[in-house]
């Protein structure tokens, strides 16, 4: 098993996320994260999926995914062409005592404190996802008290865009 | 009649539109729902009201071009959907309200799926403003339907319903056919809209590849010529493309054997010299031995069903494959391929015959002189068959082969899902595309009285005979009054033989003759081996049958058959039932049981065929 990310380019319209997230259960397909959100376009939301399969089921998976009417494109972004980015907000257990000790591990990682109380400080990170285990385990023995992490959204180094020639298509047909 | 564009393979909804003049009229939204049905030319609708779909029905009684259908129960109208397009090519329409009216459609629906016929279901939806309240008569139709159809739609807004019909027409139709639903709220339809034809479609994620990639289509032609034992496996695809005068051209062209799915039936014809019968579970010696034992198999719009494959890893283990299919995704599925063609089997089957000429022409010809020794001989040692009746009873197959003889190929031929199913696959003989109407992928009892019906309204000149079984015709007989009071006069032969004749076999052949619960017309302490399975003819089909409005008509013995299929033949003023009293205990041989492979093939019981072992 292997870890793929998919971009997924589909129609901004409602019941989409859930005809994407029925056929992966469907067919039997295991999803490790999800981001969507909005493109430049406003018709076209963009999907990010991290899958753990095997090549041949993958490709299952796309052809799977491309037969859905409002999906509009798909591209597997390959890990060393891309540019992959989760964001995490973590509350650590903080005192008088560990509260610095805690601040130079944020510093470390290049992260953000956004929040400070007595007794915890709440940190924001992005980066990849090894980054950010890296920052957890360091953070570990303070005592995390609650986690949030984002799906991993991701895009293509260079100038060359993926939503250039489907969003001509969408302006062609609307 | 007058003249209508209706909507077929490839054709664009724009092309539909009845003149260039673009209209633009006020309207209700369920005004503007019969309109935009009459501009994509649907001419004949199967459904039943309720209150959600209450509005559109009010239109459709003053409708000059839409002929609506009243069915007895909305899968009724789902199936007779699916005979009507599987019939005709055009695509089936079927309409029925909110909730229960909605759910009853799922089976039809899910059943279109599996053997990708294009059918386009409308429903009623509660008002806009009570959706997620469980209100009285919801459900989730769009979200109960959204892993069984090809596509389905939720309209709220009256605007969008031109669009959204000329859609889901476009849809079911083009690429690879498949079931797309259109739940409309009631508000939309009571609503007061603008009603605008033609419309633009907007489907940016909709691009079905239809013209295939021509250096695969050379390195098929390629290996099919340099191939010692290919077989063109030809599935329903073919059909559905209209390709069979291609197909037999290439067939022709390169003297291949051609093997014809249980949902190709017709598409080659069964009395071509070159066709081998249908592979599969029930499938005829040759054609399950021949891709068994193939170094190519020729994939022409089929998808390696498991009932084709049996036990996959042993299926057709010297072959390599070339697949063509207009869906991606079934390419590699469950085989892997060595030339994958995306496209419409038509483009490909016509591209192919050129590039096979080319390769002709270069002074490459396929041999398959040795190949063609060994499947004549099979064809000779195994043909299909069948032992007759004991005590002078009707054999099951004796009756449906006489059908099919007396009847002829001109018919259309509809059947259940079972034994009868199979006989009728195995004992008929069809010629002609679109003659043969069945519930391939799902299985779906019940299927062949609603599937005639739906057949005979889009082609009320040809003679539609519905090869049901006694279980079966219990779950959808109730059309059978939609058919009298609609001047829909099929015949129905119910092939009884007391029992649910398939789950029987099975029980006979893996379950040490227990049978239970398969004895239909008596009660549970009748297993059907001390008193025949017929029991007490409860209910009485003959009976039955007139009570529906029918002419219902019996037939026990062998002597009498031709009488009673003529009898039936020179009625046409009404539905014919004929309940033909059969032999409880035949059994639908050849067969591969379930799992295993394909090389254990039974040609009847404890029967295995020799098939010698010289090929490799």
């Amino acid at each position: 098993m292997s870890k793929h990310t998919l971009s997924v380019l589909v129609e901004n319209k409602p019941g989409v996320l859930a005809r994407i997230a029925a056929l992966f259960s469907r067919r039997g397909f295991n999803i490790d994260s999800l981001a969507v959100g909005p493109t430049e376009h406003p018709d076209i939301s963009r999907m990010t999926i991290v899958v753990n399969v095997e090549d041949l089921p993958l490709e299952q998976v796309t052809k799977q995914l491309n037969k859905l009417v409002n999906v509009i494109k798909i591209v597997e972004l390959d890990q060393s062409a891309a540019i992959q980015r989760e964001l995490v907000l973590v509350k650590v257990r903080a005192d008088a005592e560990t509260r610095s000790q805690i601040v130079e591990i944020v510093q470390l990682f290049r992260a953000k404190t956004v929040d400070v109380s007595p007794d915890a400080v709440t940190i924001e990170a992005t980066g990849s996802s090894d980054k950010l285990e890296a920052m957890l385990r360091m953070l570990e023995p303070y005592g995390i008290k609650e986690l949030v992490q984002s799906g991993l959204v991701a895009i293509g180094r260079g100038a060359r865009s993926i939503t250039d020639r489907s969003l001509r298509a969408l302006d062609r047909s609307a | 009649m007058t003249e209508h564009a209706a909507p077929r393979r490839g054709d664009t909804p724009a092309t539909h539109a009845p003149a260039p003049t673009v209209v633009v009229e006020t309207m209700t939204g369920a005004q503007s729902l019969i309109r935009s049905l009459e501009a994509v030319g649907a001419d004949t609708v199967f459904g039943i009201p309720g209150g959600a779909i209450l509005p559109a029905y009010d239109p459709l009684m003053d409708s000059q071009k839409v002929r609506h259908i009243l069915v007895r129960h909305e899968q009724g109208a789902g199936h007779a959907a699916t005979g009507y397009a599987q019939a005709t090519g055009r695509v089936g329409v079927c309409m029925a309200t909110s909730g229960p009216g909605a759910t009853n459609l799922v089976t039809p629906i899910a059943d279109a799926y599996m053997d990708s016929v294009a059918m386009v279901a409308i429903t009623g939806q509660v008002a806009s403003k009570a959706i997620g309240t469980d209100a009285f008569q919801e459900a989730d139709i769009c979200g109960i339907t959204m892993p069984i159809t090809k596509h389905n739609f939720l309209v709220t807004d009256p605007a969008e319903i031109p669009r959204v019909i000329a859609e889901a027409f476009h849809i079911a139709a083009t690429g690879r056919p498949g079931p797309v639903l259109v739940d409309i709220a009631k508000d939309a339809l009571q609503a007061t809209t603008t009603f605008r034809w033609p419309v633009e479609t907007s489907l940016p994620g909709y691009r079905p590849v239809t013209k295939p990639h021509a250096k695969q289509i050379r390195e098929a032609a390629r290996m099919l010529v340099a191939a010692k034992r290919p077989v063109l496996y030809v599935g329903g695809g073919v059909h559905k493309a209209q390709a069979s005068a291609e197909l037999r051209i290439l067939a022709e062209l390169t003297g291949a054997p051609v093997v014809t799915t249980l949902m190709a039936l017709g598409v080659f014809p069964d009395s071509h010299p070159q066709h081998l019968g249908m592979p599969g579970m029930h499938g005829s010696v040759p054609a399950v031995t021949a891709l068994q034992k193939a170094d190519l198999l020729f994939t022409l719009g089929a998808r390696f069903d498991d009932r084709v494959t049996g036990k996959l890893d042993s299926f057709a283990p010297y072959a390599k494959v070339v697949h063509a299919d207009i869906d991606p995704a079934e390419i590699g599925k469950n085989r892997p391929v060595d030339v994958p063609i995306v496209g419409d089997a038509r483009e490909v089957l016509a591209d192919l015959i050129v590039a096979v000429q080319a390769e002709f022409d270069a002074g490459h010809k396929g041999d398959y002189v040795d190949w063609w020794v060994k499947l004549n001989q099979w064809k000779t040692t195994y043909p299909l068959g069948y032992e007759a009746a004991p005590n002078g009873e009707l054999s099951p197959q004796q009756v449906i082969e006489r059908i099919g003889q007396l009847v002829g190929p001109d018919a259309i031929y509809a059947a259940g899902v079972g034994q009868h199913q199979m006989w009728a696959s195995q004992f008929i003989n069809y010629e002609k595309p679109a003659t043969w109407l069945n519930s391939g992928g799902a299985g779906t009892m019940g299927y062949a009285v609603p599937a005639a019906m739906g057949a005979k309204a889009g082609k009320p000149e040809a003679a539609v005979w519905a090869i049901d079984g006694d279980g079966c015709f219990q779950m959808t007989n109730q059309e059978l009054v939609t058919c009298a009071l609609n001047n829909i006069p099929i015949k129905v032969a119910v092939i009884n033989n007391g029992s649910l004749g398939m789950v029987r076999q099975w029980q006979t052949l893996f379950y040490n003759q227990r049978y239970s619960n398969t004895v239909l017309h008596a009660g549970p302490e009748h297993d059907g081996i001390a008193k025949p399975a017929q029991g007490t003819r409860i209910p009485d089909f003959v009976l039955l049958a007139e009570a529906m409005g029918c002419v219902g008509l019996r037939c026990e013995r062998p002597e009498d058959l031709d009488a009673v299929i003529k009898q039936a033949m020179e009625i046409n003023d009404r539905p014919v039932v004929i309940d033909f009293i059969v032999h409880q205990d035949a059994m639908v041989w050849p067969m591969v049981a379930a799992g295993t492979s394909n090389d254990e093939i039974l040609a009847a019981r404890d029967v295995r065929p020799d098939f010698g072992d010289d090929l490799d």
